[in-house]
């Protein structure tokens, strides 16, 4: 079973990174960019049936750091 | 009883031996190494050292797989039953991924690795790491950092500096750090991390370019409390 996890920096935490972007795109002439924020992506290959709370676990103990970090978790085309 | 300190080194650490010089520098007897995948730590530590480098190559984020290494359990329990420990740089990084201390540390607001000397002002000059300073005093510490920009939100960093235990902070703009943190204390005051690198400012007399010897006399704070205790 494939487990797409998505880590975004939440709201208010400033993103260095998708700033210097933004800035990149509007130096290459792109218009009506507002903001860019940059996350990560992590493809998790488990065993089917591993359950929902498991990979919530995994989330919470080292994937994303909820200081800073929040997740979503989509797996086979739902999310949640 | 003579000092006992260990300093651990992960895969990646590279201030680890400059670490242990500083230690023995100003103690006179060698601190104990230890290494990343061992699952104890030696009994009867009076200070345990996460020293500064790129644990992991910083996979994930920096700190995050370090702080999930075998040793790491170790020293989590050595610090609730209130072994002192210090963090400095990644080592300030692996403290928050292993939540002995809260906040996180976010790349460098100007995007850039920051290397070179700053003035700190102590903001604690009663803790065990920071007694040998006055009140008042500003230092100068090396820093060398990617990700040493201080996150937390505004309830915990009002907590911080409500409670003392803002040991550090940026005399000048750095990093980008909220509220120019450079180190934060437990609630327990025994576990600090900071950005500078105290080990890399420990020889009086060295030239400037070498680091000063301001770093010295927070190992000293730290024997002087094992002494007094």
């Amino acid at each position: 079973m494939q487990v797409r996890v998505l880590v975004r920096l939440k709201p208010g935490v400033l993103d260095p990174q998708g700033r210097a972007v933004h800035h990149a795109l509007e130096g290459m002439g792109f218009e009506g960019v507002n903001d860019v924020r940059i996350g990560r992506l992590i493809e998790l290959g488990v065993a089917d049936g591993t359950d929902h709370a498991a990979i919530t676990a995994m989330c919470e103990k080292l994937l994303a750091n909820t200081v800073i970090e929040s997740f979503t978790i989509e797996t086979d085309g739902s999310a949640g | 009883m003579s000092f006992r300190a260990a300093v651990v080194t992960f895969p990646g650490s590279n201030c680890d031996r400059d670490m242990a010089v500083g230690l023995e520098a100003v103690s006179g007897i060698s601190a104990l190494r230890v290494w990343h995948g061992d699952a104890e730590l030696p009994d009867r530590l009076d200070l345990i050292a996460l020293p500064g480098g790129f644990s992991y190559g910083d996979y994930l984020r920096s700190g995050a797989m370090a702080a999930t290494s075998p040793i790491m359990r170790a020293v989590v329990a050595a610090a609730e039953r209130g072994v002192p420990v210090l963090g400095v740089c990644n080592g300030f990084q692996v403290l928050t991924e292993a939540r002995l201390l809260p906040g996180a540390l976010l790349r460098n607001a100007g995007q850039r690795f920051i290397c070179r000397t700053v003035t700190l002002a102590i903001g604690n000059t009663n803790s065990l790491f920071t007694n040998s300073y006055a009140e008042g005093e500003t230092i100068r510490l090396p820093v060398a950092h990617h990700d040493g920009n201080y996150y937390a939100d505004a309830d915990t960093l009002d907590r911080l500096e409500g409670e003392g235990r803002v040991a550090f902070r940026y005399a000048e703009s750095c990093n980008g750090s909220a509220r120019d943190i450079a180190g934060v204390l437990s609630a327990n005051g025994r576990v600090l991390g900071l950005m500078p690198h105290p080990e890399r400012a420990i020889e009086p007399g060295a030239v400037p370019a070498l680091g000063g010897a301001d770093g010295r006399r927070l190992l000293e704070s730290i024997l002087a409390s094992f002494a007094s205790a």
